[in-house]
């Protein structure tokens, strides 16, 4: 799956929980609950929803690494690979 | 018989519109069914049905609004009819007597002693915000020529998903003009945000004024009547962010916990302790609730935000509270809970989550009587075992009804709150 394929399902994920932003409005560098103003609540079901789709565990002890748009592609590439 | 009024949902809702009626008339409803739709400045909500019966008739159409007290429709009720039959030998309650549509539920609660009786075995309703109902109009008796006759013409409901729904709500668009067209298709989100666009420059009301209405409705009757007292303490949450850790290590996202729902158990535990935060003040005295539901307060994109509640949270497990309050939030933001769920909330939680500021002061939701508020938690120097070690620290704050409570036990329920967080097992 390449980096775009998963940019893709990324801001489809985004786009279910914050209809109201668009991708074009996300700095992909800076922080993504941020960015999107998504409280922790949002980020859980994000990482629910993204687990589900790619079949992943997406730990809790990772979350750091999913800290930006960009960063959390590169992650899924990673998990995914 | 009894009459299914518009309720109030708020203190400050006037009026409503019925969008849905989901029972057909002839079907049976039972208490707690949700048996209609309205739409309100704060969104569309789902009403419940207060007793068991036959809904006979409706007695509004869609898209008519009413105000508050309005008969939407009657049922025939169960119990009542029995009641009926037995407490009377005047006329012999024969089906098929029109009788004009009897008011009953929900009833003002009755006035009681100076001191209620707190070992009174019989649970007292949650009071609801709803004023005396007025007989209906007599011209809206249940006509029996009618009752096997089909319903007044409908026109077929649209279909339109829950967000569009809200989002036409917010921007005061007419949902039924846009259906005309074409009544197959289902009206999306993106359907209406053309169409509030379109209309917005026209110099129609910002979407999310309605809202903000409500909320300063509610806020300043608070702040006109309720001497509000505050308090805050600092609350010790590193083993309770070292519990959901822990317990979140092994399970999937689905079935994670998150900090909030740990709060709103503290809360539900204390008000156990402390009742005199739990409950309403109306006609110029404290009403105890024996429920305990935990107003959540939720914040909406867009701004503006709604506390409904989570319905007896103390007695939920941890896990299935944290299921409730993630369906709780995902249907409020997706503008869809239930009337309930809206006006039984007998104490708010308001927590600002993990990346805002350290402390807020909440305004009391009237008629509630007390509002709990948990800052954001940090990292802090902190004394613990005789050493300086960093801790996470959270403040936790109450904002309390000084003609209910007076500091010091406002004081033994914050603490009985941070105690319960010092010792998440607990929970």
């Amino acid at each position: 799956m390449t980096e775009q394929d998963l940019s893709k399902a990324l801001t489809e994920e985004l786009h279910r929980i914050a209809p109201d932003v668009s991708p074009d409005d996300i700095d992909p560098t800076e922080d993504l609950r941020d960015e999107c103003d998504i409280d922790s609540m949002d980020f859980l079901k994000l990482v629910t929803a993204l687990g589900k789709r790619f079949n992943l565990e997406m730990p809790e002890a990772d979350y750091p690494k999913m800290r930006s748009f960009e960063s959390l592609v590169h992650y899924l590439r990673a998990k995914i690979a | 018989m009894s009459a299914f009024l518009m309720p109030s949902l708020g203190a400050d809702m006037e009026a409503a519109t019925l969008v849905e009626q989901l029972v057909e008339p002839g079907a049976a409803v039972k208490h707690g069914d949700i048996i209609a739709a309205v739409e309100t400045q704060k969104g569309v909500i789902e009403i419940e049905a207060f007793e068991d019966g036959i809904l006979e008739k409706w007695l509004v159409e869609l898209g008519t609004k009413v105000p508050v007290g309005t008969a939407l429709a009657n049922i025939k009720s169960k119990q009542r009819y029995q009641a009926l039959e037995l407490s009377t030998d005047q006329d012999d309650p024969a089906p098929g007597t029109p009788e004009a549509p009897q008011p009953q539920d929900p009833a003002p609660p009755p006035n009681q002693p100076e001191d209620p009786a707190p070992q009174d075995p019989s649970p007292q309703p949650p009071s609801r915000e709803i004023p005396t109902p007025e007989l209906p109009d007599p011209e809206i008796q249940w006509p029996t020529d009618l009752a096997g006759s089909p319903t007044t013409d409908q026109k077929p409901r649209p279909r339109i998903t829950p967000a569009a729904r809200r989002l036409a709500a917010q921007a005061g668009i007419d949902i039924d003009t846009i259906g005309a067209k074409d009544p197959e298709a289902q009206i999306s989100r993106a359907d209406i945000a053309a169409i509030a666009t379109e209309t917005h420059s026209k110099g129609k009301p910002e979407p999310s004024t309605e809202m903000r209405t409500a909320i300063a409705a509610a806020m300043s009757r608070s702040k006109r009547e309720i001497p509000h007292y505050y308090l805050s303490h600092q609350a010790d949450l590193t083993n309770a962010d070292a519990f959901v850790k822990k317990t979140n290590k092994n399970r999937p996202p689905e079935n994670r916990l998150l900090l909030g729902a740990l709060y709103v158990k503290a809360v539900a535990l204390a008000v156990q302790k402390v009742p005199e935060m739990n409950g309403y003040y109306q006609n110029d005295r404290f009403q105890p609730s024996q429920d305990i539901n935990v107003g959540l307060a939720i914040s909406l994109r867009g701004g503006g935000l709604v506390a409904p509640a989570i319905l007896n949270a103390c007695a939920i497990e941890l896990d299935d509270l944290m299921s409730a309050v993630a369906d709780l939030v995902s249907r409020v933001r997706a503008g869809r809970f239930r009337s309930s769920e809206l006006t039984d909330a007998t104490i708010t939680l308001t927590s600002l989550g993990d990346r805002a500021v350290d402390q807020l002061y909440g305004v009391i939701y009237p008629p509630q009587v007390a509002i709990v508020g948990i800052g954001t938690p940090s990292l802090r120097p902190w004394v613990h075992e005789g050493q300086i070690v960093p801790r996470l620290i959270a403040d936790l704050t109450l904002a309390a009804d000084h003609r209910v409570s007076d500091g010091r036990r406002g004081a033994f329920f914050l603490k009985k709150i941070a105690d319960s967080l010092f010792n998440p097992e607990s929970l």
